[in-house]
């Protein structure tokens, strides 16, 4: 991206020899890594040079079915394990995974895009974070509420997204093995390899064999995944639309379900905010991980006496953005996953356009191979506009503006979806009446796109049902 | 008057027209349609409005109305209105032993403890209105300086099969515990045995509970359960009154838009006598979690 200052960055980038990737991965079950039943296999490439990483399996109905059993087997010793031991595995992981987190944030960066920044600072630590979290409730469940002695559900099938791969994979598996269910898990077929890596410290750590069991896949794995009926328990994080899908299959069956989907949060800034902080809150609302965040703040509401200034701020802020190599520490914008996700963003950018919004982008040069997109922005978006109706999960922001507080509350509810909003003022009680009339999961007041694994996450409406984190977290996994 | 025309001329007794309780109000089946009531050993009863699709998106209407005043209530307001509601039954708990004692069949003294745990249970749930968001909300210790708050919110309009079977004990069991926390409630109940259901509209209507907060429909559950299980604007189901094969369309039906379900739970031993949890209050709760920094000093700041 053209530089906005006199000055320029050297290159920085992070080293690449820290990962030592096979060239061929096998799937992950009852603690061995074994071809896949069909001796199916696809590739993983690298989606900012298309450069080819591996080759992983791909799992057909037989070898979901032996990886289910598998987990049923191991779920007999596992639950009945002492809460403290099952406690003590957690800690080992989350240990292995603080020693090992600059091989994981390399690796990850190299198979999703995402910016090494992100990958180093953001996604590593909470990975981290949520297994020590919650080893520490493995032995005092009988304290978490649920009543003496709640009860695990058996064998979690679990299918997680391409945006946050190893995140994701904690989000899932902390809890579930905590609470003393075993798993198995579908990575998204773009970004299989940090799970991979995961059973690799899960047998560092030394975990029974079956506990965990990652199958590699597309769409197929998950939906036979789902459908199995010796799975007890389901969750899904992903798009809406699959979501639905699940709920339909899960639909007659003693199968529990939770499912984080999409969503088109609301940044809302009323004219009283901190303009600097909140240009910080925007842009990392939707520029995090190029926008392919299920929260991301996708709609900015701005208070019609500020648009003006803020969008001069915000315009002259994503200028000095640099967007490359995911590996340069320097890096803020990384590649999009795939080529799927590049045209989809591509095609509704362009709807956008033909329905009259105001494309705006800065001076932006995108390398020549991978899968780039610039940030970009639409002003004059209407609520009717589809870049303010639909989830584009990328990095592409829509530009909307309210007079007064109802007004903005009206417009940020105006959405299917119910996962997440944004509140830029300085006036406390309007921060509380705001956040109150918000049907969204969650809030960030004069912040944006924080997480913490004591912090429930989720859905109202169409973002799904179910909360993921803290001590909410656990409902999901226990027979209550 | 003399004994003489007493006995030639009995008095007749006045028949109640039992209607819909929809949005404070008490409407006919706008389809006109009825159909017969029985008692357990058939003996007719009254004639009970047969709700049609039109019926369950009025109710729809009305629940989604007043929602927000509803939600918006303080959950001590919502606790004194459910206590009210329990004075206004136990005021009128003959009525309701002659109503459960017919619709099931039940000896008068069976039906008396069927409908004083019903009172009894209105009363357990007025006293959670202010009570549940302490106990499954609270403050969350984040790694980082920012004040985070984690509370429970009704989820909206929800739509209520009512027990098939239980058609009093087990309507309130799974009525209170939904507006309980602040939701509003279309309610369809047992198609066998609607009478209760019916006579609580009228108990509700003047316990100072605002309209269409529940709304009472009777008829074929399977015929108005379709369309609210489909409906864009109902936001969570609870299953109790549908059959398996029921329940499971109407859990493909209810994905359309996400819609929280409550599949129908096992009921043991003492059936609906025993003590609830909390779970029918949860199960219609979200968990909103709101951000703040907090400005903190950090470790080397302030200190006494």
């Amino acid at each position: 991206m053209a530089p906005a200052s006199a000055f320029e960055y050297a290159p920085a980038p992070e080293s690449r020899s820290v990962v030592d990737i096979a060239a061929s991965y096998g799937l992950f079950i009852d603690g061995e890594f074994t071809e896949a039943a069909e001796g199916k296999v696809f590739k993983t490439l690298s989606p900012s040079t298309e450069e080819v990483l591996s080759e992983v399996a791909e799992a057909g109905e037989a070898d979901v079915d032996r990886a289910v059993r598998a987990a049923r087997k191991a779920f007999e010793k596992w639950s009945a394990l002492p809460g403290s031991e099952r406690a003590k595995y957690l800690f080992r992981i989350a240990r292995i995974i603080q020693e090992r987190s600059r091989e994981l944030a390399v690796l990850e960066t190299l198979d999703n895009g995402k910016p090494i920044k992100e990958t180093r600072d953001a996604d590593l630590p909470l990975v981290a974070a949520h297994f020590f979290y919650y080893a520490g409730w493995a032995d005092k469940l009988d304290h978490a509420g649920y009543g003496a002695n709640p009860r695990p559900l058996g064998v979690a099938g679990q299918v997680i997204p391409w945006n946050f791969p190893l995140l994701m994979l904690a989000w899932k598996i902390a809890p579930a093995l905590a609470t003393g269910n075993t798993v198995v898990l579908k990575p998204a077929e773009t970004t299989p390899l940090s799970a991979l890596f995961f059973a690799d410290i899960c047998r560092q750590a030394g975990l029974p064999r079956g506990v965990v069991n990652i199958l590699t896949g597309d769409g197929r794995t998950g939906a036979a995944l789902i459908a199995h009926p010796d799975v007890n328990k389901v969750a899904f994080t992903g798009s809406t639309a699959v979501g639905k899908q699940i709920a339909r299959t899960v639909a007659g069956t003693r199968k529990k379900l939770t499912l984080e989907l999409g969503g088109k949060g609301a940044n809302i800034v009323f004219d009283d905010a901190p303009i600097d902080q909140a240009v910080e809150g925007i842009v990392s609302g939707i520029f995090f991980n190029q926008g392919q965040v299920c929260c991301a703040g996708s709609r900015l509401l701005v208070q019609e006496s500020i648009h003006d200034e803020l969008l001069d701020s915000l315009k002259r802020r994503l200028t000095t953005l640099r967007l490359g190599d995911p590996l340069d520490k320097n890096t803020d914008i990384g590649a999009i996953n795939s080529a799927e996700q590049l045209a989809r963003i591509t095609a509704l950018a362009d709807q956008g356009e033909a329905e009259g919004a105001e494309r705006w982008s800065p001076a932006c040069e995108l390398p020549s191979s991978g899968y780039w997109f610039a940030p970009t922005l639409f002003t004059n978006v209407t609520q009717a506009h589809t870049v303010a109706r639909d989830e584009i999960f990328g990095p592409v922001l829509s530009v909307l503006t309210f007079r007064t507080p109802d007004e903005a509350v009206a417009k940020a509810n105006n959405t299917p979806y119910g996962l997440s909003a944004g509140i830029w003022t300085e006036k406390g009680s309007r921060i509380l009446a705001v956040a109150n009339k918000l049907r969204a999961g969650v809030i960030w007041s004069n912040t944006f796109n924080k997480f913490d694994p004591t912090s429930p996450f989720g859905g109202y409406k169409e973002s799904g049902f179910g909360r993921e984190g803290g001590r909410h977290g656990l409902e999901a996994y226990l027979d209550v | 008057m003399s004994e003489k025309t007493e006995k030639t001329e009995p008095r007749l007794s006045v028949f109640k027209t039992y209607k819909l309780y929809v949005g404070g109000k008490f409407p006919r089946s706008e389809s006109g349609r009825v159909y017969e009531v029985t008692d357990a050993k058939g003996k007719w009863l009254a004639n009970a409005p047969l709700s049609s699709r039109k019926d369950a998106r009025d109710a729809v209407v009305a629940a989604r109305k007043a929602f927000g005043g509803w939600s918006g209530a303080t959950a001590y307001n919502r606790g004194q209105i459910l206590y009210r509601v329990a004075e206004m039954l136990e005021g009128r708990r003959d009525q309701y032993v002659a109503e459960v004692a017919d619709a099931e069949g039940l000896s008068k003294s069976k039906a008396a403890a069927q409908v004083d745990a019903a009172i009894d249970r209105w009363v357990w749930y007025a006293g959670w209105t202010d009570k549940i968001a302490q106990v499954v909300g609270g403050g969350n210790p984040v790694a980082g300086p920012f004040f985070n708050l984690s509370s429970p919110e009704p989820t909206g309009v929800v739509a209520v099969l009512a027990p098939q079977e239980s058609s009093f004990l087990g309507l309130v069991s799974v009525v209170a515990p939904v507006i309980a926390t602040g939701n509003t409630a279309v309610v369809v109940a047992s198609e066998k045995a609607p009478l209760p259901a019916l006579s609580l509209g009228e108990v509700l209507a003047t316990s100072d509970l605002p309209g269409g907060v529940v709304n009472v429909l009777s008829g074929r559950t399977a015929e108005i359960a379709a369309p609210l299980a489909s409906h864009q604007d109902v936001n969570a189901i609870d299953l109790a009154g549908a059959d398996e094969t029921l329940a499971k369309e109407l859990e493909i039906a209810a994905a359309d838009n996400l819609k929280r379900v409550l599949r129908p739970q096992p009921v043991d031993g003492a059936g609906w006598s025993a003590t609830p949890g909390t779970d029918r209050m949860t199960a219609f709760l979200e968990t909103k979690t709101v951000w703040h920094p907090t400005g903190a000093l950090g470790a080397s700041g302030s200190s006494y």
